[in-house]
């Protein structure tokens, strides 16, 4: 299927804003659903067959209320950081291969752009935060930028890991070295790198802290800082952030699931297709929520010092590793 | 891993705000006040500003009968209501001299033990909360339902019960809340162990809480702190042991004391406690006399001879003490209330000085406040 490339784009547009738009309002949904379960009660039931509706009552529910611009804070960065927070992510999808063919931006430098990309994150948050004028927030922001920098610096090493036994930057060539049985997955690959398995989850821890989610949510530690850096936010400014975290989520697995679990390769090394990479992303997202709801929330140093004591030297440890063994292989 | 002595104080070149935590703030679970000197997120001063739910309890006891006044010490800590009322009759009955019958007093110690469970399962499942932990508060009040049934069978309440009368209670329990007593007891000890697994032994609740906040016992005496407070300390003082009471000398029951004085330490004596409330519930049960539940000769209007009568009772959080002042008419002429939360937190300001905000935070619930208590 090909189409002439102006129309393939808006194909990919449009798929994507979609993709994310249902995503993230049904995440919304496996949440409370999937807390639920974790914590022996239904959830939500009412709205639809299966609750399913509630997404949608939800956020017709934000869209009718008011959307409050507090008295002395700067109206335009407060305005600005919820469409800041939100591009990122939908941007970052691009260039994720879903399979072979399904790929909206097929090119060399994706990962450079899906990281570049993921930073400006960091930024928005901390931007409304700081517009807000609210001390809570303001404390969040502090706090956020922390721990991003901390968290973004052993991500990163164990992607140049990666980087370096594949030695590309295109996702799909990523997925492609990644044919044959799940063992060839470079969560698995302990040929390449003897700590294979490692990296993976240092990717994972750094992926759960860079997005704010628990127990790393400093950002919106509710029962310290009521909702840290959303505190003044209401009505659709407070949607976008809500969405925005779960269009984080679905990128971070995403990446997660093409670095490391083999994207669309299918772990039988046959019928590899979008299905498998699809699977696999829902796992990691899965796995998310379930981490939110059975943890309590770290402490604020020890988060920096499992970045700084743990996760920073052992990452480099992999990478220096990982290069000898590809310097005597 | 915790700063130490940390930050400077005075010097100009360093920027303090005051942060506003309350009387509406997640943290404090009711309308608590606690007006924070910091800076960055490091605490100076915490002043707790207490008063927004003041009802006059002590004054109320001054205008109305014994009888009618029973109610209101249900109100007061309301996770452990039956503890309350207890301290009540039980200075009356001090001053009236009766003679509570065996059953009604095993069956006061069996229903407060259950009350102390579903208060220090609450306390449990909102203190997770307050750490980020969404889950356990779930379990927790799972648990507490069972309680609550049960207790609701007897008393015709949930909350607030005013089962203890002046010379008994309100009226006998039958068989049914017998066996759903025992199998509360069978239910709840592989619930413990699961809590512990699941809980206890997190290694982020570990890191969380070890170290902590420490209170000594010199600190706790300074203050007047009871209950989990001191016992964390080191401090073995439990007023069903040190003013024995009721049936208490009867029952068989170690005091759970922990040396270290943080958090976790407070954490850990009140997880014990539940195990040792479920065991003072079965001795109690398999002791269970028959007989009346109410003594004779209960006067129809109570007027206490004039004098002082005091009865002290460990409540959930600490020492409940209420002491009766009598000129002898049918109205006290004084109702002394002492509460154990007001004294806990009263250490706060002290124990929280240059603690990080979550750590400060961390620190207020493990103190196990209940506001109406502090303020009552």
């Amino acid at each position: 299927m090909s189409l002439p490339e102006p129309f393939r784009l808006a194909a990919f547009v449009l798929g994507i804003l979609s993709f994310v738009g249902l995503n993230a309002a049904y995440l919304v949904w496996v949440e409370p659903n999937g807390a639920g379960r974790f914590q022996r009660r239904p959830g939500p039931t009412e709205a639809g067959p299966a609750g399913l509706l509630q997404p949608i009552a939800d956020a017709l529910k934000l869209m009718s209320k008011q959307l409050i611009v507090p008295p002395g804070v700067d109206a335009t960065l407060f305005r600005t950081a919820p469409v800041l927070v939100m591009i990122p992510a939908l941007v970052g999808l691009a260039v994720i291969p879903f399979s072979e063919k399904l790929v909206a931006l097929d090119v060399n430098f994706g990962l450079l752009l899906v990281f570049a990309l993921g930073s400006i994150n960091v930024i928005a948050v901390m931007l409304a935060a700081w517009s807000s004028r609210n001390k809570y927030a303001i404390i969040a922001a502090a706090r956020v930028v922390s721990q991003n920098i901390a968290y973004e610096i052993p991500m990163l090493l164990v992607v140049i890991t990666v980087i370096l036994s594949s030695g590309t930057l295109n996702l799909n060539e990523i997925v492609r070295q990644q044919e044959g049985w799940f063992w060839n997955w470079n969560a698995f690959k302990v040929w390449v790198n003897p700590l294979a398995p490692f990296t993976f989850l240092i990717f994972f821890t750094c992926m759960l802290a860079e997005t704010n989610r628990a127990p790393f949510d400093m950002a919106e530690a509710e029962s310290e800082l009521v909702a840290g850096a959303y505190t003044e936010y209401s009505s659709m400014g407070f949607g976008v952030f809500f969405m925005a975290e779960y269009a984080n989520i679905l990128l971070g697995c995403a990446i997660g699931t093409v670095l490391f679990l083999g994207g669309w390769q299918s772990p039988i090394g046959m019928f590899s297709g979008a299905i498998w990479f699809l699977l696999k992303m829902y796992f990691l997202v899965f796995t998310v929520v379930w981490i939110r709801w059975t943890f309590p929330r770290t402490q604020f140093y020890g988060l920096l010092n499992l970045s700084w004591k743990i996760l920073i030297p052992v990452s480099l440890f992999t990478l220096l590793l990982s290069s000898a063994m590809l310097k005597l292989l | 891993m915790i700063p130490k002595e940390p930050l400077p104080s005075t010097d100009s070149s360093h920027e303090t705000f005051v942060l506003n935590i309350g009387p509406q703030h997640p943290a404090t679970h009711g309308v608590l006040r606690v007006k924070v000197k910091m800076e960055g997120e490091y605490v100076l001063r915490a002043e707790p500003v207490v008063g927004y739910i003041h009802r006059m309890q002590e004054k109320m006891g001054e205008n109305r009968t014994y009888n009618q006044f029973l109610p209101n010490t249900s109100r007061m800590d309301y996770l452990s209501a039956l503890i309350y009322s207890h301290a009540f009759v039980g200075a009356v009955e001090r001053g009236l001299k009766l003679q509570v019958p065996p059953r009604a007093e095993y069956i006061r110690v069996i229903t407060s033990e259950l009350n102390r469970i579903s208060s220090h399962l609450v306390w449990w499942g909102a203190f997770l909360l307050d750490l980020g932990g969404f889950t356990p508060m779930l379990y927790a009040f799972d648990d507490r339902e069972k309680i609550l049934d049960l207790l609701e069978a007897i008393t015709g309440s949930r909350l607030t019960y005013s089962y203890f009368r002046i010379g008994g209670l309100c009226n006998d329990v039958d068989d049914e809340f017998v066996s759903g007593a025992r199998a509360f007891v069978k239910h709840m000890r592989p619930r413990l162990k699961m809590y512990r697994a699941l809980v206890t032994d997190n290694i982020i609740l570990r890191k969380r809480l070890e170290g902590i906040g420490p209170i000594d016992a010199e600190m706790c005496r300074k203050y007047g702190a009871t209950g989990q407070v001191i016992r964390a300390a080191g401090v073995p003082y439990d007023v069903r042991r040190a003013e024995p009471y009721s049936v208490y000398p009867e029952m068989d029951f170690v005091v759970p004391t922990c040396k270290e004085g943080d958090s976790m330490s407070r954490y850990i004596v009140h997880m014990e406690e539940l195990a040792q409330s479920l065991r003072i519930i079965e001795q109690g049960l398999d002791k269970l006399p028959s007989g009346p539940v109410m003594a004779e000769k209960v006067p129809r209007v109570i007027k206490l001879p004039a004098g002082d009568y005091c009865h002290a009772v460990e409540a959930a959080r600490g020492r409940f003490l209420v002491r009766i002042t009598s000129d002898g008419k049918d109205f006290p002429y004084r109702v002394k209330l002492r509460t154990p939360c007001l004294s806990n937190l009263s250490l706060f300001e002290e124990a929280s000085r240059g603690m990080l905000l979550a750590d400060a935070l961390a620190l207020m619930g493990s103190l196990d406040l209940v506001i109406p208590d502090i303020d009552r």
